[in-house]
């Protein structure tokens, strides 16, 4: 599954592409925005006004409407880290040499669901005290006697199932896009291989839906860095806002 | 690149099964990120923005301020314009009021001039009377007394005498008078 390693290092696997491209990214993304922000100019230039789009758009499109209120800027830097983070690696998978999406690796998502699993229930006993627990599982307004039913449905949903499936969506889409590129390729290659015209011919069907599936991969990635930063506002609003849930 | 999909299906591990190093590089890569994100990015932007707004806000409030201070100041010199009017009509009823006063007092001025310039007149015109009077009554007192003298054919010297026959004539003829004025 993994690529050569580049050097033999740490772990049997050694320093993959895959670490390589982590480091990259934030390099891109921490030069980007420092680039950007550091004139910090009334009236922005190109570069700052990007910056600010970009910026703007976590702070003002995710973290303002979906955690609201006043305090929705101290978890700006979280979100707004969270999709650059993502949505730069999983670029990676639409750039021809590079080709390799951080997160079809599944560890990398394992990481981050995990740090904002942790961070929402901070969150939540922080607001709430230990009574958090009790307004995430039992639900207002339930009759007593579905309880029963319903308090394990909510624990496995909310504290089992929803980091599992925050990470496994991410990387999930990730592998699928980045296998089916590869098949898509390992196809071409197979069918122009062929004595037969008629198979070799097919080919180029193939690439034509290799390119399509490419366009929708691209759109998917973007796409995934915008659902997991989106999840992740949600599930923070929701332990702030555990009591009127 | 069929090679890689080919030796990670024989490798038979499922890709769930994470890498640990690569955890380890994902966290640590996040971590460095978040930081220099807390650290410079999210302030250097929400610097941007607060200044962004305080100079619209800033420009709107200066705005608002010179609009009122206008406002105000037309305000004053409306009110300046009503007081010089009513200043004006002031000065204006001062002055006719004046020129009336004036013109009485001119008038009144006149007419104790022209009473006193009559009574001049009239005393002059009494004492140049009575003067005349004097004289006439002299003249004719002698005139008479020369015509009486003549007709009696005797000189009356004697002062003394002429006075009295002068004047006893003169009454007579002022009785003479009174009596024929009445």
């Amino acid at each position: 599954m993994h690529l050569p390693a580049i050097l033999p290092w740490g772990a049997a696997d050694g320093f993959s592409k895959q670490m390589l491209l982590v480091i990259l990214s934030v390099v891109i993304i921490a030069t980007f925005f420092l680039m950007a922000a550091r004139k910090g100019q009334l009236v922005p230039g190109r570069l700052q006004f990007a910056g600010e789009a970009s910026y703007g758009f976590v702070r003002n499109g995710i973290a303002k409407d979906i955690i609201g209120g006043k305090d929705f800027m101290k978890y700006v830097p979280l979100l707004f880290s969270l999709f650059f983070f993502i949505l730069v690696n999983n670029i990676y998978g639409a750039i021809p040499v590079i080709q390799l999406p951080t997160f079809s690796h599944v560890g990398g998502a394992y990481v981050m669901a995990a740090i904002v699993y942790i961070t929402w229930i901070v969150i939540g006993v922080r607001k709430n005290g230990l009574r958090y627990f009790k307004l995430a599982t039992v639900p207002s307004g339930v009759p007593g006697y579905i309880l029963p039913i319903v308090i394990p449905i909510e624990i496995i949903s909310t504290f089992l199932v929803r980091p599992v499936t925050h990470s496994l969506r991410l990387f999930a889409t990730m592998l699928a896009g980045h296998l089916i590129v590869m098949i898509a390729g390992a196809g071409i290659e197979y069918l122009v291989m062929q004595e037969n015209v008629l198979l070799k011919g097919a080919s180029v069907l193939v690439l034509v839906g290799a390119i399509a599936m490419y366009m929708l991969e691209a759109l998917i990635m973007v796409l995934q860095a915008y659902v997991f930063t989106l999840l992740t506002a949600i599930y923070i609003e929701g332990a702030l806002h555990a009591d009127s849930h | 690149m069929n090679q890689l999909i080919i030796s990670a299906a024989v490798e038979g591990q499922s890709p769930l099964v994470p890498n640990p190093w690569e955890m380890g590089v994902v966290f640590a890569g996040f971590a460095v990120l978040m930081y220099i994100v807390v650290k410079y990015v999210v302030p250097m932007f929400e610097k941007t923005f607060a200044e962004r707004a305080e100079a619209i806000e800033g420009g709107i409030a200066k705005a608002e301020k010179a609009q009122a201070e206008a406002s105000a100041a037309l305000e004053e010199y409306k009110q300046q314009l009503t007081d010089a009017r009513a200043e004006a009509n002031r000065i204006r009823e001062e002055a006719r009021a004046e020129g009336a006063q004036i013109l009485a007092e001119l008038k009144e001025k006149a007419a104790a001039e022209s009473a006193r310039i009559t009574a001049q007149a009239h005393a002059a015109i009494q004492s140049e009377r009575q003067a005349a009077v004097v004289s006439l009554r002299a003249e004719v007192g002698t005139l008479a007394t020369t015509l009486a003298g003549r007709i009696v054919g005797e000189a009356l010297n004697d002062d003394q005498r002429a006075a009295r026959v002068v004047d006893r004539f003169l009454a007579d003829l002022e009785n003479q008078n009174a009596g024929a004025a009445q």
